[in-house]
């Protein structure tokens, strides 16, 4: 712990790093999840290919992934896109079938009084469908969000990594302080992360909670 | 008014779902499709508002071709009310009512206004409006999707087995306020159950399906009682359709005084006595006892239903189902004004028979 109050200014430096590495990718894959998981809850086809393929990338070893994205994206060594393609990847590899669970949940009848009332599709699916597929979609994005926290540590491999750089740097020198603190980085972070999505999600859907 | 012309709908596997179809919804009357499950009633419903499109054939309604309008467009001006009431769980009771009136781009303090009326049309309390439907019961929550249903008010209301899930108590409270309801309003609706009684309560006009998607009969409840099409329309209405007959009938009774006292009086008892409460509504029945007694409420024999002058279904009914055999009579304010004998009741329907009343 005196570590970390004593080297404040580079645990911060760390901190920010970690947070951009693991953030980011959950909002990319987030975006890129949802409309994919719509398009798998509503095409026997689309889920076909997309839950196998989603298996699959999310059985890549993490290490691989990281290590091998520089040379598949020609791009620099140390430019954070390195550790944040393969996150965006896992993201929505784990966030597809989320959504689409979710949006499949969806009871048939409210849908169809939505499309009896007279909704378009596009709002049916904005103002109808996605809400009420929120609880699950926000129980899949903490699982999503606290997995890459804890997996941004591996870009310390490529040379980021947030408080990865502290567990190579610690391990290497022999310094058992600089290691902890990265745990304790990486587990404070995590828990704040998913608070914060579960009070998102209660204040989002105070009606999942009614009548009950 | 809505009307299909030899409509027809196949589904992809090959099953034909409604057959050649021609029927007439006239305006302002409450029809309703009964039959057996797979009969093509509910298909023909969802035609309508092109829930399901007709495979060949036209609907019209009011003289529209519903193929000439898209599907939103034509549905907002359709009012629909869905099994389980289809309330979205996510949106308050007020919100829900307002659905309709907001897609049609009203103002948000308009369509609440407005949500607001309806809830009270419906007999529900607008304190109310600020639950989610999960907090209110079942046959509430149906309430709420007639007034979402109503909410931009629809000449025409389509109603696809709106009360088949709540239970039995709550469905007559709901079928009475239908009705009630359709006094005011004066909606063409089209019901569809499968609940025949519910069918021959509710409907003006009611239109048997057939399993296979035909129409076996279209005709006024009476006249489906007392002169079925087919075999499958007479076993389908029911056993006791003839009984049943009676609920449209409204021929005279002889109507035959009754000797009553009330509790703590002293009678000379001779046969059945009727016992009134101090407004002169039935309390019981007292006999067994010969002689002068003191009335004592322990002593009453419980009543049986009581008829209010309507129906010769009622007369009969209080008649078979009282202890004393005669049927009480009662007027508006539930004051004792008579008994009526099962005797005269089968008389009466002889006579309404020979006089042409029961159509054949």
């Amino acid at each position: 712990m005196t570590w970390i109050f004593e080297n404040w200014a580079r645990f911060w430096e760390v901190t920010e790093v970690h947070l951009r590495l693991s953030v980011v990718p959950v909002v990319v894959g987030f975006l890129l999840a949802v409309p994919l998981g719509w398009w798998a809850s509503r095409s026997p086809t689309a889920r076909t290919i997309l839950f196998p393929l989603a298996n699959i990338l999310f059985t890549v070893p993490s290490i691989a992934l990281i290590v091998i994205t520089p040379v598949l994206l020609g791009v620099k060594i140390l430019d954070e896109i390195n550790v944040i393609v393969p996150l965006t990847i896992y993201t929505v590899a784990l966030m597809v079938r989320s959504v689409a669970d979710a949006l499949s949940a969806v009871p048939g009848h409210v849908t169809a009084a939505a499309n009896a009332m007279g909704f378009r599709p596009l709002r049916r699916f904005l103002t109808v469908d996605f809400p009420l597929a929120l609880p699950v979609t926000i129980a899949g994005l903490r699982v999503a969000t606290v997995s890459n926290i804890s997996m941004v540590s591996v870009g310390a491999l490529v040379g980021l990594g947030g408080y990865g750089q502290l567990f190579t740097e610690g391990y290497q020198t022999d310094h058992t302080e600089k290691v902890l603190a990265g745990l304790i980085g990486t587990v404070v972070l995590a828990v704040l992360a998913d608070g914060l999505l579960l009070l998102a999600g209660r204040l989002l859907t105070p009606w999942a909670r009614a009548g009950r | 008014m809505i009307e299909f012309r030899a409509v027809t709908k196949r589904f992809e596997d090959g099953t034909i779902a409604v057959d050649e179809l021609d029927l007439t919804v006239e305006a302002g009357t409450i029809t309703v499709f009964v039959g057996p499950s797979g009969c093509g009633k509910t298909t023909s419903l969802r035609m309508v508002n092109r829930m399901i499109d007709p495979t060949s054939g036209t609907i019209l309604v009011d003289g529209r071709d519903v193929m000439t309008v898209d599907p939103p467009t034509l549905r907002r001006g359709i009012g629909y009310v869905i099994q389980q009431a289809g309330l979205f769980p996510h949106r308050t009771v007020l919100d829900n009512v307002a659905t309709v009136p907001l897609l049609s781009g009203w103002d948000k303090r308009k369509a609440r206004t407005r949500a607001a009326e309806l809830l009270e049309i419906v007999g529900l309390d607008p304190a109310f409006g600020k639950r989610y439907p999960a907090q209110l019961s079942g046959g509430q929550q149906q309430r709420v999707g007639v007034a979402r249903a109503l909410a931009a008010d629809p000449p025409v209301l389509l109603m696809d087995e709106p009360f088949s899930a709540v239970d039995p108590v709550v469905r007559e409270d709901l079928q009475t306020e239908l009705l009630r309801l359709q006094a005011e309003l004066d909606k063409t609706i089209v019901f569809v159950t499968h609940d025949i009684d519910e069918a021959l309560k509710l409907g003006e006009r009611v239109a048997v399906f057939q399993t296979g998607g035909h129409l076996a009969q279209y005709a006024k409840p009476a006249e489906l009682l007392s002169a079925p099409a087919n075999d499958f329309v007479a076993s389908f209405v029911g056993r006791d359709r003839g009984y049943r007959t009676l609920t449209f009938l409204h021929a005279d009774v002889p109507v035959h005084p009754v000797a009553t006292a009330k509790l703590g009086e002293r009678v000379t008892v001779t046969g059945w006595i009727l016992v009134v409460d101090d407004e002169n509504r039935p309390k019981g029945w007292l006999s067994g006892v010969d002689g002068e007694v003191e009335v004592r409420e322990q002593d009453l024999v419980s009543g049986g239903s009581l008829y209010d002058g309507t129906s010769l279904r009622g007369a009969l009914d209080a008649a078979l189902s009282s202890p004393s055999a005669l049927g009480v009579m009662v007027d508006d304010a539930g004051a004792v004004s008579g008994v009526v004998r099962a005797d005269d009741v089968i008389q009466a329907l002889a006579k309404a028979r020979a006089a042409g009343e029961v159509p054949k």
